[in-house]
């Protein structure tokens, strides 16, 4: 847990415009009485059940485990309504939001899989609905601007800075601080100013605490270890969440290493940013010598982030838990091998967890029970996985389109 | 070297408000940010706010973004920030405006250290709360630096006080719920806000966050200490094609406004 003004350790906080320091502590308010409330948490379970299709199978994926050497059980977040563990963050903050009497929500996204888990909740719970999105990943991600306007959600393209997820992030706080009289500002994932981190982490911990209940019964023991990618830190502060306090469960979060992170095109915070403050929030970020944000690179769009949570920043410290750069190609490796031997396409994302899978087994020896994170599907990438594998030819596409 | 606090209580012995004028580092170039600094007090500014570029400005507009990104694309760094203050300090009291990220990898200590020994009297933190400021107020106080934070329309009563108390020189009030840049209706909730400070502390207070015209100014100086300028300033350089003419243009609102913070309005 972090401190009453939201540090882990050194890291957390809040570096935020005085302006919204008040709306942060009216939502710490609620969020801290709707945790202790009976009746909100049995609402929200009961959303995560019969909306979302919770809680999620632990499937053991067994020609996997023959293909890597250890035994492998798969969290399937997946298969969760719109595809990805983030539909519980939305849930919880939307049902907070409707107690907070707040009518309109706004939001950021990179790859457009928060801002479509957002437009979701807010058709759900008729709110008002605006989704902040850079111009680059509006056109790198035109599928999700169209389930998101489906849903009914007005998408703002965002023009300034780099026109990714980070000025996105900056264009939702300066609608908030504009609006916050009737807006809630639903960040899609555990990092940004205190309550955020806590409040996204308590909302995805279901994860956690499902996938510890299932492997108990399945096994009759704890896994060895619990595995999951690492962008702003929500699908694997959910799951480490359920195994902190049991030492014997060893915790690997996975950085997207783009090119190499040697290569410095990469979006590895952990492994190769430092200590800063970014998003109002103290934690490692990807930053010049200046203290200017960098661009970080990472083929998938999820993980496409400069900064982390802070919370990851202190488990990384107090060494609790372990964070390892997966490139670009390792992760497409792995999203073929799950593809090859189950059946299963995972998210880019996702398969940065899987492609960590060999480097557990390296540390904790073969015949061990890992424990991932399949934090979504890979529906949203196959454009991406096509012209990576050459799935398609595209002279003969144009070819078939044209015979139509 | 002279003081905010004399500054300011200077122009209310002439019986008006002061004028704090913000410009950005570097932009359209260092040289160029100097000159245009130079000018600024020439026109009239009491105080000069040097912005530090930065590549988030999230209690920015428009305005100040795009000139952010023109100065860091121009390759501005944090050294040249000094070099515009020691430039500017040599005719009017400065201080510095910044994003809390460049300060901490810059160096507290150091930056703070910098700041002294370029001439500037202070800073200006848009996005660090007292709460977080614990060696930065150390830092400050060592060299003798004053410490200028926000109060918002949204401040409790507790955080005025907590706010009033960290801070030195002047008080930065935010007049409206929002970003920077020149709005054209003045805010009602600024003397609001102006009165509820006064209310816990004798520090002056600044107003700012979409002064932009004559009239503006000498409204705001009605009830506040200090008028502060930055997105007008910055649009009507922005305005101009060339160096010549965005230098006249800053200077005729720079001297339009300090007509207004002594209520000349004819
Ligand atoms: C399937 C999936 N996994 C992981 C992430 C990364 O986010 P986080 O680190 O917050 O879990 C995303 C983000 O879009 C995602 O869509």
């Amino acid at each position: 847990m972090p401190d009453a003004a939201g540090h882990f350790g050194r890291f957390g906080g809040r570096f935020m415009p005085e302006a919204l320091i008040a709306p942060l502590d009216e939502l710490e308010q609620h969020w801290r009485k709707a945790m202790a409330d009976d009746e909100f948490v049995a609402q929200f379970n009961q959303l995560l059940r019969e909306y979302a299709g919770l809680p999620s199978m632990l499937y053991e994926a067994e020609r996997l485990s023959e293909a890597v050497g250890a035994r492998v059980l798969l969290k399937r977040e997946d298969l969760n309504h719109t595809g990805a563990h983030k539909i519980r963050n939305v849930l919880g903050q939307a049902l907070l939001t409707t107690k907070m009497n707040k009518r309109r929500v706004i939001a950021e996204t990179g790859a457009g899989q928060h801002g479509v888990a957002t437009a979701t909740a807010c058709a759900y719970f008729d709110l008002d609905c605006v989704v902040y999105m850079g111009e680059v990943d509006m056109v790198r991600q035109a599928l999700n601007v169209a389930r998101m306007r489906m849903l009914g959600a007005e998408v703002i393209p965002v023009t300034s800075g780099s026109r990714t997820l980070k000025d996105a992030i900056n264009e939702a706080l300066r609608d908030w601080v504009t609006n916050v009289d009737d807006t809630h500002y639903m960040l899609g994932t555990a990092a940004g100013a205190h309550p955020f981190p806590a409040m996204v982490r308590d909302f995805t911990r279901g994860i956690g605490d499902e996938a510890r209940a299932q492997t108990l019964e399945l096994l009759g023991h704890l896994p060895a270890a619990a595995l999951a990618c690492v962008g702003g830190g929500s699908n694997a502060i959910g799951m480490f969440a359920g195994f902190i306090a049991d030492e014997s469960v060893r915790l690997y979060g996975f950085e997207a290493g783009g090119d190499g992170y040697e290569t410095g095109r990469h979006a590895s915070t952990i492994t190769a940013g430092q200590i800063g403050v970014l998003h109002g929030t103290r934690s490692y970020l990807l930053q010049d010598e200046d203290g200017q944000t960098l661009e970080s690179h990472s083929i998938s769009a999820g993980l496409d982030y400069p900064g982390v949570g802070p919370e990851h920043a202190w488990l990384a410290e107090t060494g609790r838990a372990t964070y390892t750069s997966i490139s670009d190609a390792q992760a497409m490796e792995a999203m073929a091998l799950l593809a090859r031997t189950e059946g299963i396409i995972p998210a880019i994302e996702s398969a940065h967890a899987l492609a960590g899978v060999p480097g557990v087994v390296a540390d904790l020896g073969a015949d061990v029970e890992l424990l991932v994170c399949l934090s979504g599907r890979g529906d949203k990438d196959m454009d991406t996985a096509a012209k990576w594998f050459g799935l398609v030819d595209e002279a003969d596409l144009v070819a078939e389109v044209k015979m139509k | 070297m002279t003081s905010l606090r004399s500054t300011i209580a200077a122009a209310q012995q002439a019986g008006r408000a002061a004028l704090v004028g913000y410009l950005p580092a570097g932009y359209p170039s260092v040289e160029g940010s100097i000159e245009l600094v130079q000018r600024m007090v020439k026109a009239g500014v009491d105080i000069v706010e040097v912005g530090l570029p930065y590549s988030d400005p999230v209690m920015d507009g428009p305005t100040i973004q795009a000139a952010a990104e023109v100065a860091l694309a121009a390759g501005t760094r944090t050294a040249d920030v000094f070099r515009v203050v020691e430039a500017s300090a040599a005719l009017a009291p400065t201080v510095v405006m910044t994003y809390w990220n460049p300060v901490e990898r810059y160096g507290i200590d150091q930056f703070a250290a910098s700041l002294a020994d370029a001439g500037g009297v202070g800073l200006i933190t848009p996005d660090l709360i007292p709460e977080e400021a614990g060696e930065w107020i150390e830092a400050a106080d060592r060299r003798g630096l004053d410490k200028i934070f926000l109060v918002a329309p949204s401040s409790t009563r507790r955080r005025l006080e907590l706010t009033s108390q960290a801070s030195s020189g002047f008080i930065y009030a935010t007049a409206v719920m929002g970003v920077t840049g020149a709005r054209e209706q003045s805010s009602s909730a600024a003397p609001e806000l102006v009165r509820r400070v006064k209310e816990v502390t004798d520090l002056p207070v600044g107003v700012g966050l979409g002064v932009s015209t004559r009239v503006q100014a000498a409204e705001v100086a009605l009830f506040a200490d200090a008028v502060i300028v930055g997105s007008a300033l910055v649009h009507a350089i922005a305005g101009e094609a060339n160096p010549t003419d965005a230098m006249a243009a800053l200077g005729a609102l720079v001297e339009d406004l300090a007509l207004g913070v002594r209520r000349e309005l004819e």
